[in-house]
C-alpha cells in the first residue's frame, strides 16, 4: 500500500513540476483557458483507449487490438450515419440514428473483445498472440468495409459529442470522466474488479480458490473492446471521419499512460487515479512540445525515452525494495 | 581421522539484522554420505549457497576444501571444485531432450563452439552408465517424469568432476519406489567415492542412508552424529529443541449421520473402489505414500477432476462435483500442498487473499462491494485464526510459513464449509507452528466442521485423526481408529505394502 | 511417422500443399517457375526478417522494433549511395546497413537485460525512437536514383530462362542471399553451442543461469542478430523496389511474427526452427500471391491472414493443452 501511495504522490509532484516547466518554456501560450480546453478535447481519446489497455495488462496480459477495434467501430458508426442521414440534417429525429449507430458500433467493438476473450481464456493463447490476430483481422475487416477510403460527413448531433461542451467542459472530457469512474468502480468496488488483479498475480491460486478464471478474462476483454469503442466516438465525432488506420501511433502511448500510471508489466497492481495523472502529464508535455514546435514525430521518439526511462526507475525502486526484503 | 573433503570453520552469515548462521562448524569426509537435518529456517540453505559458493560466508568464516582455504564467491569456482548442487526444483530446460541437459552445460563451460552430436551423446551415455541408469535420451524433459528428471540432474552434475554432490530434499516428490532407486543410486554414488550432502527433514530417510547427521537448529550447529547412534525420537528433539508432547484427538460426537459418503468411487489411473463416510466434528486421516491416489482423490471431491464411476453423498443426497464452484457450494473447501503456487497470491495483501472465496457475500444490494463488509469480514478471520501481521495490506509473501497457512485457512472458513480438506497442511513449517496449526484444524473440528487430512507423516495423522485410511496404489488398504491401534502398525501398513 | 504428425511443421506443410492445390486449380500460372521464382525474390525480405524474429522468439523475447532499424539502415546506405556511390560496392552496402542493425540491436539487447524491462515494452519503445529520430531527419523524403551498378545488382540471375515472349526470368541472386542466410541461421541453431543455448534459456532462462550460461551474451546476440537480419533485409528492400521510403517498412512488424508463429515458434521461447520459419514465410507467401492470382481484391489479404494466424495458433493452443492433460495424471498401478 505504501507503494501505492506514494507513486500517487510522486506522479502529483511530476505533474506540477512539468506544469512549472511548460509554463517556463512557451510562457502564456501554455497557462491559458484556451490552450487547457485544446488539451481537454484531445486527452479523452489517448484515456480511454488507456483505460482499455490498463484493464488487459492488470490481468498480466495485453490489448495490441484496441485501435484496431476503436477504427472498426468508428467505420460501423460512420458507414450507419453516412448511409442514412446526410451531413447537414439537423433535425430532431437524427438523434436517435446517431444514438442507435453508436450502439451498433458498442456492439461490435464488444465482439471484437469476446473474441479476443474467446481466444485467451478457452483457447488458452497468449494475450500478445490472439490480439495480434484480431488485430490483423480486424484491421482487415476495416480495409474491406471502407475500401480504404476515409468515411466523414456526420450530422451536427454526432459532432457533438466530439466537440461540443455542456456549461463550458468539453464533452469529450465528460465521457472520459465517465469512463473513468466506471472503470475505478469496477476494479475497486466489485468482485470482478478484485478478481482482476488477484488473477494478475497468480492464476493458478485463483482457480483453486473458486474464481472462474475464464469469465473474468472474458470480461476484462469484452471491457476493454467496450471502452475502444467509446474512444472512437470520441474520435470520428472529432475528425468528422472514420479510417481503417487511425491512430496507429496510440498503442505505444497507451502502453506508457498505463506504466507512468503504476500498472505493474506482470500485473495485479495499477490504479485509476495514477493513470488519470499519468494522463494528464503526458498531454501537458505533448501540448507544451507542440507549442514550442517539436515535430510530432520527435515527440513519439520522446515518448519512447520517457517509457524506457520510467521502467529503469521502476527497476530501481523494485531493487532497493527487493534488497530490504531478502534482509 | 583421515583429512575432510569439506570443512567449516566457525563460519558465520548475517544478513541485515538476521543471523542466518553462527560459527558453524563440521566437515564432510571423502565419499560419505552426510545428511543435514534441520527445520525450514534453520539455516540449511543458508549452508548449501556458502558451500556451493553463490553467496559468501561473513568474515572470520574459514572453509577449506581438501586442505586449502576457500575464499570464492562464483558458482562457477564451486563446479570448477568438484561441488554441485541439485535443487529440489531441478531446474532444467523443459524444451531440450534429456541427452542435451546432461551433456551441454558441459560444454558451455569449457567454451566449446560447435556441437557435435555424437560427442554429446557419448557424454550423456558415460554419465548414465556411472550409475547404472538408462534414460531416453531423446525424449524432450518436459514430457518425462520428476523422478526421471531428478537423475537427469544427478547424470548432469555427474559429466563433470564432482566430489560432492548436494542434494536440497530430493525426495519430495518421489514415490517410495523412486526413492528406493535415488538411495541406491547414492549409495552407489559413494562406493566410486563422490560424497554426498543430503539436505532432508525426512526422517525415516536421513536414518536409512546417511553414515552421518548433523543437525542444525535455528542457524546453529548442534551436533554431529553417527547415525547408528539417532533414532526417529532423538533426531526429532535435536532438531526442534523441544520434546513436543501430542494429546490424542478425541472426535466430538455429533450426530449418526455421515455429511460426506463416497460408494465405490472410481478414476482411471488415480484411484479405485472408494468408499468411506465422513462423520461431522471428526478428523479423518488418509495417508499413504506419494502415488497412493491421495491428492487425486482429494481433488475430485473438490471438483477438479470427476470420477468414472461411482457416487458421493452429501448430506444423505448423491451429488455430482463438476467444478470447484460446484464443490463450493455443497461446502467443500480444499487447502492444497502446494501452499505458495495454488494457496497463496503471494505478491497481493492478506487481506485480498482473504476475501478471495466469498467476494459475493460481500456485496450490497447494487452488487457492489460493500466496504465495511468487506473490512469487518477480513478483520474477523485474522482474529479467528490468529494471524500475526502488522497490517492486512502487507503482502503475505512477507508472512511466516505458519502464518501463511493461517491466511489460507482463514479464506476458506470465511467460507462457512461443512467439509474441509487438507492437504499436507504443515509442510514446511516448523514444530512450534505446526503444533499450532493442529491446534486450530481441532478446533475446527469442535465447531462441527468435517474435516479430512490428508499427509504422508504418521506422526501427524496418528495423533490428530480419530480414524485413519491407509492408501495404497489407489485403494484404500485398510481403515484405522486410532484409539484402538499403535503408530507403528500404522506406519508398518504404509511401508510394509510391498 | 507417428513423430511426424506430432509435429507443427507438417501441419503447416499440409496447409501449404493444399491451398497451392487450391490456387493452381483456379489459376494455373501459379504454378509457374517463372512465378515461384518471382515470388522467392520478393518475399526474401519478410523471410530476411523472419530469420533474425526466429532467434529472438526462442530466446523468449519479441521485437517489433526491427522495421525502424530497417528503415533507418536503409536510409543510411540510400544517403551514402546518392552521395559516394560510385565508390561503393555491394559488400560494403551490405556491411554498412548490417553494421548499424546490429549497434540498434545491441542497444535494445542492454536495455532489456540490464535493467529488465519486458521485451514487447522495450521494443514497442525503440520502435518509436527510432522511427521517430529517423522521420525528422528524413524530413519523411523518399530517396531514390540508385547508381545503376546497385539496380543491376537487382537483377542479377543465377541462371536465366525465357518465356515464350522473351521475358527472362529465374533464380535471382537475391533469393540465393537469402537462403545462404537460411543456412547460416540453421547450422548456428542447429551446431553451434550458441544455438542451443539460446533454446536452453527461451526454455528455463533462470536454470540456464544457475547452469553458468552467459545471459548477457545470449541476450546481446539474439537482438544484435535480429539488428542485422535488419540492416540486411532494409539493402534487399533498396535492391527490389530501388527506392528507400522511410515509411515503407513501419507498420509490418505482425506480418513478420505471424510468419514465424505461424511456423511453430512460440511467443514463450524455447521453440521454433529454420525448418518452420520458412515454412511459415512460404505459407504467407504463397496465400498473398494466391489471393492476387485468384483475383480476390487485395482488401481482403489482411482479414485472411489475420483469420489464419488465429486459426493456426488456436489449434496449435488446443493441442497443447490436450497433450499436457496427459501427463499431470501420477503413476498408479
Amino acid at each position: 500500500m505504501l507503494r501505492k501511495f506514494s507513486h500517487f504522490l510522486v506522479l502529483s509532484v511530476v505533474m506540477v513540476f512539468i506544469m512549472l516547466l511548460m509554463w517556463g518554456f512557451t510562457g502564456n501560450d501554455f497557462m491559458n483557458l484556451g490552450n487547457f480546453q485544446s488539451m481537454a478535447y484531445q486527452m479523452p481519446e489517448l484515456g480511454v483507449l488507456s483505460l482499455a489497455m490498463m484493464i488487459a495488462m492488470l490481468t498480466s496480459g495485453i490489448n495490441l487490438s484496441i485501435i484496431a477495434t476503436a477504427n472498426l467501430s468508428g467505420i460501423v458508426i460512420a458507414l450507419i450515419l453516412t448511409n442514412t442521414l446526410s451531413a447537414d440534417n439537423g433535425s430532431a429525429g437524427t438523434i436517435w440514428v446517431v444514438a442507435l449507430a453508436i450502439l451498433a458500433g458498442l456492439i461490435v467493438s464488444a465482439l471484437v473483445g469476446a473474441l479476443n476473450g474467446f481466444l485467451i481464456a478457452v483457447l488458452d493463447i497468449s494475450p500478445i498472440l490472439a490480439t495480434l490476430g484480431t488485430m490483423i483481422m480486424v484491421s482487415g475487416i476495416s480495409i474491406v468495409l471502407t475500401e480504404g477510403y476515409v468515411i466523414s460527413g456526420f450530422p451536427p448531433a454526432m459532432l457533438a459529442i466530439g466537440n461540443g461542451d455542456l456549461l463550458g467542459i468539453p464533452v469529450p472530457i465528460l465521457v472520459f470522466l465517465a469512463c473513468a469512474g466506471v472503470m475505478s468502480v469496477i476494479l475497486n468496488n466489485t468482485p470482478l474488479g478484485t478478481r482482476i488483479y488477484l488473477l494478475g498475480s497468480n492464476p493458478v491460486a485463483c482457480f483453486y480458490s473458486g474464481v472462474d478464471n475464464r469469465a473474468v478474462l472474458f470480461r476484462t476483454y469484452i471491457i476493454s473492446g467496450i471502452y475502444s469503442g467509446v474512444a472512437a466516438v470520441i474520435m470520428i465525432s472529432r475528425f468528422n471521419s472514420a479510417k481503417a488506420d487511425y491512430g496507429e501511433s496510440y498503442l505505444l502511448l497507451t502502453v506508457l499512460a498505463a506504466v507512468l500510471g503504476g500498472v505493474s508489466a506482470a500485473g495485479g497492481f495499477g490504479k485509476v487515479s495514477g493513470l488519470f495523472l499519468s494522463l494528464v502529464i503526458l498531454q501537458m508535455i505533448s501540448s507544451g512540445l507542440n507549442l514550442m514546435g517539436i515535430s510530432n514525430f520527435l515527440t513519439l521518439a520522446l515518448w519512447g525515452i520517457v517509457l524506457i526511462v520510467v521502467m529503469v526507475i521502476n527497476y530501481f525502486i523494485e531493487n532497493q525494495q527487493q534488497k530490504r526484503r531478502i534482509a | 581421522m583421515a583429512e575432510p573433503f569439506l570443512s567449516l570453520r566457525k563460519v558465520s552469515k548475517h544478513y541485515a539484522g538476521v543471523t542466518a548462521l553462527d560459527k558453524v562448524d563440521f566437515d564432510i569426509q571423502k565419499g560419505e554420505i552426510h545428511c543435514l537435518a534441520g527445520e525450514n529456517g534453520s539455516g540449511k540453505s543458508t549452508i548449501i549457497k556458502i558451500i556451493s559458493e553463490t553467496v559468501k560466508a561473513d568474515p572470520g568464516s574459514v572453509i577449506e576444501i581438501k586442505g586449502h582455504p576457500v575464499h570464492g564467491s562464483n558458482a562457477i569456482d564451486a563446479i570448477n571444485r568438484g561441488i554441485q548442487v541439485i535443487y529440489q526444483d531441478p531446474s532444467l530446460f523443459p524444451n531440450l531432450t534429456v541427452a542435451e541437459n546432461i551433456a551441454l552445460g558441459g560444454f558451455v563451460a569449457i567454451h566449446r563452439k560447435l556441437i557435435n552430436w555424437k560427442e554429446l551423446r557419448q557424454v550423456a551415455e558415460k554419465a548414465m552408465a556411472r550409475i547404472d541408469v538408462h534414460l531416453p535420451l531423446d525424449e524432450i524433459v518436459r514430457e518425462i517424469s520428476i523422478a526421471d528428471q531428478q537423475l537427469v540432474a544427478i547424470c548432469r552434475a555427474l559429466t563433470r568432476d564432482v566430489e560432492l554432490l548436494i542434494m536440497d530434499e530430493p525426495t519430495a516428490s518421489l514415490t517410495k519406489k523412486e526413492v528406493d532407486s535415488l538411495l541406491a543410486v547414492v549409495t552407489d554414488m559413494k562406493s566410486k567415492g563422490i560424497a554426498t550432502m543430503f539436505v532432508s527433514h525426512k526422517l525415516n530417510e536421513i536414518l536409512q542412508i546417511a553414515d552421518r547427521v548433523s543437525v542444525i537448529r535455528d542457524g546453529r550447529m548442534v551436533g554431529t552424529y553417527p547415525s547408528s547412534e539417532l533414532d526417529d525420537e532423538k533426531l526429532t528433539v535435536l532438531m526442534t529443541g523441544k520434546k513436543v508432547e501430542y494429546q490424542h484427538f478425541v472426535a466430538a460426537k455429533n450426530g449418526n449421520d455421515p455429511i460426506l459418503e463416497c460408494r465405490r468411487l472410481s478414476r482411471r489411473g488415480e484411484y479405485k473402489d472408494i468408499d468411506f463416510k465422513l462423520f461431522p466434528g471428526e478428523i479423518l486421516g488418509i495417508t499413504g505414500l506419494l502415488g497412493s491416489g491421495r491428492t487425486e482423490l482429494a481433488l475430485s471431491l473438490f471438483g477438479v477432476s470427476q470420477p468414472d464411476t461411482g457416487e458421493i453423498y452429501f448430506n444423505g443426497k448423491p451429488v455430482k462435483i463438476q467444478s470447484i464452484q460446484d464443490a463450493m457450494r455443497l461446502g467443500i473447501a480444499y487447502v492444497p500442498e502446494d501452499r505458495l503456487a495454488q494457496g497463496l497470491i503471494n505478491v497481493q495483501p492478506v487481506g485480498k487473499n482473504i476475501i478471495v472465496t466469498t467476494l459475493d457475500n460481500l456485496v450490497n444490494r447494487f452488487k457492489l462491494l460493500d466496504r465495511t463488509k468487506v473490512i469487518s469480514s477480513i478483520q474477523r478471520w485474522v482474529k479467528d485464526l490468529a494471524i500475526r501481521i502488522p497490517s492486512v495490506e502487507s503482502p503475505v509473501q512477507t508472512l511466516s510459513g505458519g502464518n501463511q497457512q493461517r491466511v489460507v485457512l482463514a479464506k476458506w472458513i470465511a467460507t462457512q464449509p461443512r467439509v474441509l480438506i487438507l492437504d499436507g497442511p504443515t509442510i514446511g513449517i516448523d514444530v512450534a507452528a505446526k503444533f499450532d496449526i493442529h491446534e486450530i484444524i481441532r478446533e475446527l473440528a469442535g465447531r462441527g466442521i468435517a474435516i479430512i487430512l490428508i499427509s504422508e507423516e504418521i506422526p501427524e495423522v496418528y495423533n490428530n485423526c480419530n480414524r485413519v485410511l491407509v492408501m495404497h496404489k489407489g485403494c484404500i488398504l485398510r481403515e484405522f481408529d486410532t484409539r484402538e491401534t499403535a503408530q507403528e502398525e500404522i506406519q508398518n501398513h504404509v511401508n510394509g505394502a510391498f | 511417422m507417428k513423430r511426424l504428425l506430432t509435429r507443427h511443421e507438417t501441419y503447416v506443410f499440409l496447409a501449404i500443399v493444399a491451398f497451392s492445390i487450391v490456387i493452381t486449380v483456379i489459376n494455373p500460372s501459379f504454378f509457374t517457375l517463372e512465378n515461384l521464382f518471382d515470388l522467392l525474390k520478393s518475399y526474401s525480405l519478410m523471410g530476411t526478417f523472419a530469420i533474425g524474429m526466429l532467434f529472438v522468439l526462442i530466446s523468449g523475447g519479441i521485437d517489433i522494433s526491427f522495421t525502424a532499424i530497417a528503415t533507418i539502415t536503409g536510409y543510411t546506405i540510400a544517403v551514402l549511395l546518392l552521395k559516394y556511390g560510385e565508390s561503393l560496392n555491394i559488400v560494403s552496402v551490405f556491411l554498412i546497413a548490417g553494421g548499424i542493425g546490429i549497434l540498434l540491436g545491441l542497444f535494445n539487447a542492454a536495455i532489456i537485460y540490464f535493467f529488465k524491462i519486458p521485451s514487447i515494452i522495450t521494443t514497442i519503445a525503440t520502435l518509436n525512437i527510432y522511427y521517430g529520430i529517423l522521420t525528422v531527419v528524413s524530413k519523411g523524403k523518399w530517396l531514390y536514383g540508385f547508381p545503376t551498378w546497385f539496380g543491376d545488382f537487382n537483377n542479377i540471375r543465377v541462371f536465366t530462362l525465357y518465356t515464350p515472349d522473351g521475358i527472362p526470368y529465374g533464380l535471382s541472386i537475391i533469393t540465393v542471399i537469402w537462403f545462404a542466410l537460411i543456412l547460416i541461421g540453421w547450422f548456428i541453431l542447429r551446431y553451434t553451442i550458441l544455438g542451443r543455448s539460446i533454446y536452453a534459456m527461451g526454455g528455463n532462462p533462470a536454470s540456464a543461469q544457475r547452469a553458468g550460461f552467459n545471459l548477457l551474451g545470449l541476450n546481446l546476440f539474439v537482438y544484435s542478430f535480429m539488428g542485422l537480419m535488419a540492416g540486411i533485409g532494409s539493402v534487399i528492400q533498396a535492391l527490389l523496389v530501388q527506392t528507400v521510403a522511410p515509411n515503407s517498412l513501419v507498420g509490418k512488424e505482425m506480418d513478420v511474427i505471424a510468419a514465424v508463429v505461424l511456423g511453430g515458434a512460440s511467443l514463450t521461447g524455447g521453440t521454433g526452427s529454420m525448418l518452420g520459419t520458412i515454412l511459415g514465410v512460404t505459407l504467407i507467401a504463397i496465400m498473398g500471391n494466391g489471393l492476387t492470382l485468384m483475383h480476390v481484391s487485395s482488401l481482403w489479404y489482411k482479414v485472411i491472414i489475420g483469420f489464419v494466424i488465429l486459426v493456426s495458433v488456436g489449434v496449435s493452443a488446443y493441442r497443447n493443452k490436450r497433450s499436457t492433460r496427459k501427463h499431470i495424471i501420477t503413476e498408479v498401478n
